[in-house]
Order: structure tokens, then C-alpha cells, then sequence
């Protein structure tokens, strides 16, 4: 069973505590953005049960929360995953171009990761930064008006500095 | 004309003490010698509208909200910027989050609120933290938190994160997601101003809309109302991107014509060398589609503007919508049938999937764009098409079937021969 | 409080919605509902098929609403006047809808055990178009066992919610519920486990298709080969009032018992439902009433139409 630490628990009845008395469902998904990002970047059954058991939720009620928002991954992923987006606007200045060359360089397709487990690949729908497209969100990051040497040079900086992101 | 973002560029404005140096947080002051009615008052006159997209007017719903129930009350503010073409929001909270922070005191105050959500999409995490930061600072400063600046008024303002979800913009299926559930947007009535958040009355209004409100109170509600045109009042922000020279967000006093925005050095700054315009999507990926000749000037002949009325001139025949100012420009290149796909994807992708309508039409509409797009189109193809937006418009729970529906009715309306093009060019049929 | 509805008025309390109006008139010609279900709290507005058209909305206010409207999640209004099946966009919207609802659908009735008592069915037969122009790939999804009793066919699901409220409001724990989002949704419960709560077999019963099935009916006859009575039986955990469906004197299967609107209002425990399949369990009443336009009683299910395969 995973387990925050007492700091994060700390944190998590903070976060129980923006919300009225006995609303703490509400708080499911600033914890569950929590637990995934101290659990291995994705939320597996035992993680989400963990959960549920912080908030008196059924577990149920989690799996639906869960598996209803994109962000919260169901299965276990590259270390640096790069979401990028492949809306309308984006795709006018040229990020299908982007993936398919991040594609033929990683070898891998969008939803895949390489065998390495460095790096996955996702298409995401409008991340809200047209007007800087072709635009990829990298953990907690953006990375904005990206070229092939844009993309060239970040994946060289991520090989060599495995743990640029995770921090 | 700058009344959000005026200081924008000033180093620093994001500190509370450099905002404040630059006049932020006067009207806190100010409202407190006001009576809160008289700040709904100001808001009505002003003329503000909703700028989330709907134009629905902001001083009208504050009056909506039930102030007898016995419950407490709750503003929500929706920074949940989804739509595709629209990024003002977050150009907005990254410069200047004091000024919504303090867009929702002055909104509380006037509605008798004392606690505030501002639901932020997850993935943009660096503004959530930089909101955190704000709210912090002003809460040490007095600004928040109990008896604000020593008066009998009170309020805690919390963020909270979306997870990736662009059905949680529309307003119910935020309180939804911000009640810990599945984004479903609400059977209505009731209405948030009756039942909202935990079932208690509640406002939910756009960062832009609330971050207008401490100029209404500095200036009043007239000199707001004294910009604009008609009942498209004060200023607007707009994003603008896609075939442009200078994509990004312009603050405009509604009124500017629509090809000035476009080729003024001041806004887009024209297009790419050349290309010429092909098609506008004015507000958002959800709003008719226009070619060129529609979208600098109506059908009868008059210079289009950047007002609510004058873009929905001529109707869902030659106009479209100002919704929430994504301003998506496409030059002589894009392909429109391609383009019409996307948003079909989006669209398909998006629905919360639960009323039938919208959650088995968007992914048929989605399949026969696919194979337009791909060569595997036949002529009929082009009026099922209409006809599944038909089966769909106006029958869902909440106005995401519309979204889903008007972009692909109107890019066929007036783009008719590009898809008979495709068609005509396929490479085989199913 | 009176409200008109296809001409014909009538008073009903305040609190009504125009459905359970519509129903007070008729039940035959009131709207098709397939996901509100009175007896489940917070149930209704999602399919879509109850829209009707408000020509005035009440006496003050006689403008007509902008939308077609849910007849189950609409309360009358005094002086409301309501069009059902005298409105041609109301019924162009339902066939729409009808149409929708069923491009997803396996159309695997000769093999479902709804076969005969399904609301889709008998929606598709009254209220839909001959034909579609749906020509894509369905939706699939693997059979489920959700515990040991019930059988999930997922691509029949509509996606009423019945099911969920039941288990909210009928069980202590809910473990199934609607997973992912838009036309991926799926009842499930994400990792196997059993629905085995003492109430959860009424989610066969008001599961409006064939995607909730009670694995224990035995024998895998047509109902219309089966001969369903009333029944009782001493129940310390329901009130024991069921419909046993005979074959001779074999009991196949035992479900709760439906009213004219086809719901259940007295829901049964698992014990009835499950373990009792004995004749002697059970006191006989006599037959259930079978409506005569019900389709067990017609046999008309083979003349739907549906999407043809290109
Ligand atoms: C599908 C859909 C998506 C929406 N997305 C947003 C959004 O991202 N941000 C927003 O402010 N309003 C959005 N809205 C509009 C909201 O429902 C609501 O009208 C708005 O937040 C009200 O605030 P306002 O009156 O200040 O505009 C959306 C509506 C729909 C139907
Ligand atoms: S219209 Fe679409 S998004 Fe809105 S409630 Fe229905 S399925 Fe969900
Ligand atoms: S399984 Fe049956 S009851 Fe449950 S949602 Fe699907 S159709 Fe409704
Ligand atoms: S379309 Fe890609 S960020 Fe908006
Ligand atoms: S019965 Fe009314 S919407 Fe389903």
C-alpha cells in the first residue's frame, strides 16, 4: 500500500480543509494530482484505493473520478512524458509536422514509450497556449513555439540530465 | 484602450507590493465605503457581460443569486480556458493575478460572499502556484482573510486544480468537478444562482469578467459603459492565433473593426507574406466559421466589428459569435475539410458522454470527417453530416452539443466545395 | 395546477413533472423514458428520448421555451402547454435520437436474453426511423462477468445510470460505476470484483436493455416461452412480492414486479432473486398481466430495423 509522508499528509488535510465540513470528496483532485505525482507519475489501483481511504470515499467513486480527466494516467509511463498539443490552431502552424518528427526520432508512436522508459509520447487537446503553438506541456512546464531543434536539443538535455523534471 | 491590462508590462506587477504601488487593490478600499448593492448597482450599469463565452450580463446574474436561502453563498471563478483558440485567461493570471484576486473580493463583497474557488485547468500548474502565492501575500497585507482591512467583511479564497477535462468550463460541470465528481455538467433548472456549489447559491463568472469589476468600482459603471458600441461595453481581450503575423492577446474596446484587428500592426499585424485570408473562426473553436468576404464585413455590406452583435449579424446564416474571444485566423493554405475534422476530434474527445445525443453524434460526426479527410468520402457524406449536427443541436443536456454541431454546419455552409472537392478526389468508398 | 399536454388538460400538484403528467393520461402515448426511473432518486434528463416542446411555459409567461425539453426532469408550470406526439419536431428529434441510441447497438437481439421485454426495442419499433445512414465501425466491448449473478454486456449498455443509482441508493457499497469519458464510458467496476450487495440483482431489473443479465436464468428461454406469475414468499430482507417465470414447473428465473410504466416500485433482495428457484419456494398468485402491446405478448421484435453492415 502506498503512504504519503507526514508532511504530505500534512498537506493533504490542508487541502481537506478548503472545503466545507464533510465535503472532502472535494478535494479528490488536488490529491489525486498528489498522490500520482509521488507514486510513480501514475495512479494504480492500490494508489487510488489509498486514497479513497484518506477521503472516506468507495473506492469506485475514485476509479470514475480518475478515469474521467486525461491528466491522471492509468497506467505507468515514460519518465518525461511530452504532451503535445494537436487542436485546430496548433495544428494551422505546424505541430503535426512536430510529432511526426518526434515520432521518427524517438521511434516510437503517439501513446507509446520508448524502450528505455524515458520518454512517452501523448497527443493532448488545447492546452491554452495557441497564440505560442506548436506547444508541448512537459510535467509542470510548457515548452512553447517548438522547432525540430527545439525538440533536438531538449531531448539531448533530458538524456544527459535524467532528472530536470521530476524536481 | 487598457483597463486589464494596463501595467501589464511593469516588471514585478505579479508582487503584491509592486501591484500595489501601481494602484492595485484600491478599490478594496473603496468598496468598503460602499454598500455591496451598490457595487451590483455599478456592475449593471456598466454593462458587463460574461466574457467566458456565453455574453450573458454580469450584473443580471449577480441579481440572480439568492440571497434569502439562509445558505452560504459562494463566487466561483472559471479559469478553466479550454476552448480551443482561447488563451487570454492564462496571459492574464501569469501577468496580473493580484487583479483577480482582487476582481474577487470586490465581487464577493458586493454579492455577500465569503468564500471564493477559482477553478483553474491542471495543466497550467504554474499559475496555480503563483495564484497561491498571491492570495498569501494579500492575506498578509490584510487584503484577505478575516475582517478585511478591520471592516465586519470576511473571505478566504481558495484555488483549485481541474485534471485535464474541457467539458469542467461549462459552469455546472465545474461545480461538479469541484464537488470531487466526473465532470457532468447539470440537468438545469435549477440554476447556480438558486443551487449551485454543494447545492448553496452560487456565481460563477470568467477571470476576465471578475478581473473587470475593481475598475467598474474605481471609474463607475458609466465610464464603462462609455466604451464600446451599443451592448457590447468596455474592453475585450482576445487571443489571437493560427495563419498571423503577431499571435497573442490584445486588450480592444469592443467596436474595433474586424480588418483592422486583423492587418493593424497594433493587433495580428496581417498575414504571413503572401497569403491571404481564407477564413475566420471568431470566438473559439465553438462559434460558425466564416470565409473571408463574411468576416471583415456582413452580408450586407457594412464593416464587420468586434462587438457581440455585430459578429452574430446576418445569424447562423453569414454571422457567427464574439464567444470567448479566441480569435483563430486560417490564410489561403489551411485546408478547411481538415481543419473541420480536428475540431470534430476535439469535440468527440471532449464530450463528458452523457446524454445519447451529444455522446454517440460527436464520435459518427468525428468518423465521417476521418474519412473525408482521408479519401474515403462519398458525396452524401457532406449532408449526413448536417444531418447528424441537426440530431444533435439543441437536444443535449448542456450547450456542448451545439459546440460540437455549429463549427461543422457552418464550415459545409460556406465551404460546401471544398468537401465536394475531397469527395470528389477519394480514393475508394465504404 | 393545470397543464395541457397534446390538447388535453389536466390538473396535477405542484411538483409534477410533465413525464408523470404525461402519464396520469396515458401511459402508452406519454414521452418514451429510458433513463428516469421514479423510484431511483436523481435518475432522468440523460437519453434524451422524453423531449417534448413547451408551446407556452405558464400563464404569465406564454412564450414558448427556446429548447425542446426533458419531460422527466421538467415540473409543470400552471397554465403550461405541452406538445408530446402532436409535435412534428418533437417526434423528428426523438427518431433522431432513437436513431443515435442504436448506432452503437450490437442489434444481437435473436441472442439477448431482453429479447422480448426490452425498452429499446420497443423505443426502436415505435418511435424510430426505418433505416440510418450509419455505415461506421461499432463500438465494442468485451462480456463481463460483475459478480457471481449478473452478466455485463457493455456494447448493449445505454448508459441510463439505472444501474448506478440502485447500487447508490439500494446497497451500502457501491462497486460498479461509469468509467472513462464521452462514447468511451463503461459500466465496470475497474478491478474485478463481485456486485454481490444483497439489493444488487434489482440492477437486472431496471437495466431498460439487455446489458445487465441474471446469469442464473436458467435454461436461456425466451421470455415469451415463459409463463410469468405473480409469487410471494416469507422474506425477512424484501417483501418477498415477485414475478417467477415458469417453464413447466421449472422456475427460471425471478425478478421484482413492474407497474404499468414498466418500474419497479417494491425492489427484492438477492435471496428471492437468486437462491429461491424452486416451485415450492413459492406461493403462487396467478399470472402476471401482460400488456397486450408489450412484445412479449407480440412477438414483433424481429421486424426492427437497424444499421446494416456495408
Ligand atoms: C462546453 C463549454 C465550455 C465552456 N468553457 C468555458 C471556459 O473554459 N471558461 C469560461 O469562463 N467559460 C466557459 N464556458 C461558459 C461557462 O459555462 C459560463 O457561462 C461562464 O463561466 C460564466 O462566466 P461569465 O458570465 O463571466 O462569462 C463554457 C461553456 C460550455 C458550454
Ligand atoms: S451535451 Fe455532451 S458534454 Fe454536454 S452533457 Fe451531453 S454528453 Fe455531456
Ligand atoms: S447497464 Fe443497463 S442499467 Fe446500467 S447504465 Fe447500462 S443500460 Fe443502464
Ligand atoms: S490549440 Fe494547441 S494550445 Fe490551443
Ligand atoms: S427519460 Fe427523460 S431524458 Fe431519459
Amino acid at each position: 500500500m502506498p503512504k504519503f509522508s507526514l508532511a504530505l499528509l500534512d498537506k493533504v488535510q490542508q487541502i481537506i480543509r478548503r472545503y466545507p465540513e464533510g465535503k472532502q470528496k472535494s478535494a479528490l483532485l488536488p490529491i489525486l494530482h498528489l498522490a500520482q505525482q509521488e507514486f510513480g507519475g501514475w495512479l494504480s489501483p492500490e494508489t487510488m484505493d489509498y486514497v479513497a481511504s484518506l477521503l472516506g470515499l468507495v473506492p469506485i467513486e475514485v476509479y470514475e473520478v480518475a478515469t474521467f480527466y486525461t491528466m491522471f494516467n492509468m497506467t505507468p509511463t515514460g519518465k518525461f512524458v511530452f504532451q503535445i498539443c494537436h487542436t485546430g490552431p496548433c495544428c494551422l502552424v505546424g505541430s503535426e509536422k512536430i510529432i511526426s518528427y518526434i515520432e521518427t526520432k524517438l521511434g516510437i508512436k503517439a501513446g507509446e514509450t520508448t524502450p528505455d522508459g524515458l520518454f512517452t509520447l501523448k497527443r493532448v487537446e488545447c492546452l491554452a497556449s495557441c497564440g505560442t503553438a506548436p506547444v508541448m506541456q512537459l510535467g509542470k512546464k510548457y515548452v512553447e513555439h517548438l522547432t525540430e531543434e527545439k525538440i533536438d536539443s531538449l531531448i539531448e538535455e533530458l538524456r544527459t540530465h535524467a532528472d530536470f523534471i521530476r524536481k | 484602450m487598457q483597463i486589464l491590462l494596463e501595467n501589464s508590462s511593469v516588471a514585478g506587477i505579479d508582487q503584491f507590493d509592486v501591484y500595489r504601488q501601481h494602484g492595485g487593490y484600491a478599490s478594496v478600499e473603496k468598496m468598503l465605503t460602499m454598500a455591496p448593492n451598490d457595487i451590483v448597482e455599478a456592475v449593471k450599469k456598466s454593462g458587463l457581460r460574461g466574457r467566458g463565452g456565453a455574453g450573458f450580463s454580469t450584473g443580471m446574474k449577480w441579481s440572480f443569486l439568492d440571497q434569502k436561502s439562509g445558505k452560504p453563498k459562494y463566487l466561483v471563478c472559471n479559469a478553466d480556458e479550454g476552448e480551443p483558440g482561447t488563451f487570454k485567461d492564462r496571459y492574464f493570471m501569469e501577468r496580473l493575478p493580484h487583479r483577480l484576486i482582487e476582481g474577487l473580493i470586490v465581487s464577493s463583497y458586493a454579492l455577500g460572499v465569503n468564500t471564493a474557488y477559482i477553478y483553474v485547468r491542471g495543466e497550467l500548474s504554474w499559475i496555480i502556484t503563483q495564484l497561491e502565492d498571491a492570495i498569501a501575500e494579500a492575506k498578509s497585507h490584510g487584503f484577505l482573510g478575516s475582517k478585511i482591512l478591520g471592516s465586519e467583511f470576511s473571505l478566504e479564497i481558495y484555488v483549485h486544480p481541474g485534471a485535464g477535462a474541457y467539458i469542467c468550463g461549462e459552469e455546472s460541470a465545474l461545480l461538479e468537478s469541484l464537488e470531487g465528481k466526473r465532470g457532468y455538467p447539470r440537468i438545469k433548472p435549477p440554476f447556480p444562482a438558486i443551487a449551485g456549489l454543494y447545492g448553496c447559491p452560487t456565481v460563477v463568472n470568467n477571470v476576465e469578467t471578475l478581473a473587470a469589476v475593481p475598475w467598474i468600482v474605481m471609474h463607475g459603471g458609466e465610464a464603462y459603459a462609455a466604451i464600446g458600441i451599443g451592448k457590447s461595453t468596455g474592453t475585450k481581450l482576445i487571443s489571437a492565433c493560427g495563419n498571423i503575423r503577431k499571435p497573442g492577446v490584445y486588450e480592444i474596446a469592443l467596436g474595433l473593426p474586424v480588418e483592422e484587428f486583423i492587418y493593424s500592426d497594433s493587433y495580428c499585424g496581417g498575414l504571413l507574406e503572401g497569403r491571404t485570408l481564407k477564413a475566420l473562426i471568431a470566438g473559439g473553436s465553438s462559434v460558425p466559421i466564416l470565409p473571408a468576404h463574411l468576416a471583415t464585413t456582413t452580408a450586407a455590406g457594412e464593416p464587420r466589428l468586434m462587438t457581440y452583435e455585430s459578429l452574430f449579424e446576418g445569424g447562423f446564416e453569414s454571422g457567427t459569435m464574439l464567444g470567448s474571444g479566441g480569435f483563430i485566423v486560417l490564410d489561403d493554405k489551411a485546408c478547411i475539410v481538415r481543419n473541420t475534422w480536428n475540431f470534430a476530434r476535439f469535440y468527440h474527445h471532449e464530450s463528458c458522454g452523457q446524454c445519447s445525443p451529444c455522446r454517440e453524434g460527436t464520435g459518427w460526426l468525428e468518423k465521417v470527417l476521418e474519412r473525408i479527410e482521408h479519401g474515403h468520402g462519398r458525396t452524401e457524406d457532406i449532408d449526413l453530416l448536417v444531418e447528424i449536427a441537426k440530431k444533435i443541436e439543441g437536444k443535449t443536456i448542456c450547450a456542448f452539443g451545439d459546440a460540437a454541431a455549429w463549427p461543422i454546419a457552418s464550415a459545409i455552409r460556406h465551404f460546401r466545395d471544398e468537401f465536394i472537392e475531397h469527395v470528389s478526389l477519394a480514393k475508394d468508398h465504404v | 395546477m393545470k397543464v395541457t399536454i397534446d390538447g388535453i388538460e389536466l390538473d396535477v400538484p405542484s411538483g409534477t413533472t410533465i413525464l408523470e403528467a404525461a402519464r396520469q393520461i396515458d401511459t402508452k402515448s406519454a414521452p418514451p423514458a429510458m433513463c428516469y426511473y421514479s423510484t431511483l432518486k436523481d435518475s432522468g434528463g440523460k437519453c434524451r428520448t422524453c423531449l417534448v416542446k413547451i408551446t407556452q411555459s405558464s400563464a404569465q409567461n406564454t412564450r414558448p421555451s427556446m429548447r425542446l425539453v426533458p419531460a422527466c426532469r421538467t415540473l409543470v408550470e400552471d397554465g403550461m402547454v405541452v406538445q408530446n406526439n402532436l409535435s412534428e419536431e418533437v417526434l423528428e428529434a426523438r427518431k433522431g435520437i432513437v436513431e443515435l441510441l442504436l448506432i452503437n447497438h450490437p442489434l444481437d437481439c435473436p441472442i439477448c436474453d431482453q429479447a422480448g421485454e426490452c425498452d429499446l426495442q420497443n423505443l426502436a419499433f415505435e418511435h424510430g426511423a426505418s433505416g440510418t445512414d450509419y455505415k461506421e465501425e461499432r463500438r465494442r466491448f468485451p462480456v463481463q462477468d460483475i459478480g457471481p449473478d449478473i452478466k455485463l454486456h457493455m456494447n448493449r449498455c445505454i448508459l441510463c445510470f439505472r444501474c448506478v443509482y440502485v447500487a447508490d441508493q439500494l446497497t451500502p457499497h457501491r462497486c460498479h460505476g461509469v468509467l472513462n469519458r464521452g462514447d468511451a464510458s463503461e459500466i465496470g467496476t475497474y478491478i474485478a470484483k463481485a456486485v454481490d450487495s444483497d439489493f444488487s440483482g434489482n440492477m437486472i431489473d431496471v437495466c431498460p436493455v439487455g446489458a445487465l443479465t441474471d446469469k442464473t436464468f436458467r435454461f436461456k428461454s425466451r421470455v415469451w416461452f415463459a409463463r410469468p406469475m405473480n409469487a410471494h414468499r416469507e422474506c425477512t430482507a424484501c417483501c418477498g412480492k415477485t414475478v417467477v417465470w415458469l417453464k413447466g414447473d421449472e422456475v427460471l428465473r425471478v425478478t421484482a414486479r413492474k407497474d404499468d410504466v414498466g418500474e419497479v416500485k417494491d425492489f427484492i433482495c438477492n435471496g428471492c432473486r437468486f437462491q429461491h428457484k424452486k416451485l415450492e419456494d413459492w406461493v403462487i398468485e396467478g399470472p402476471m398481466h401482460v400488456d397486450r402491446h408489450s412484445v412479449i405478448s407480440q412477438n414483433h421484435y424481429e421486424q426492427l430495423q437497424g444499421p446494416q453492415d456495408a
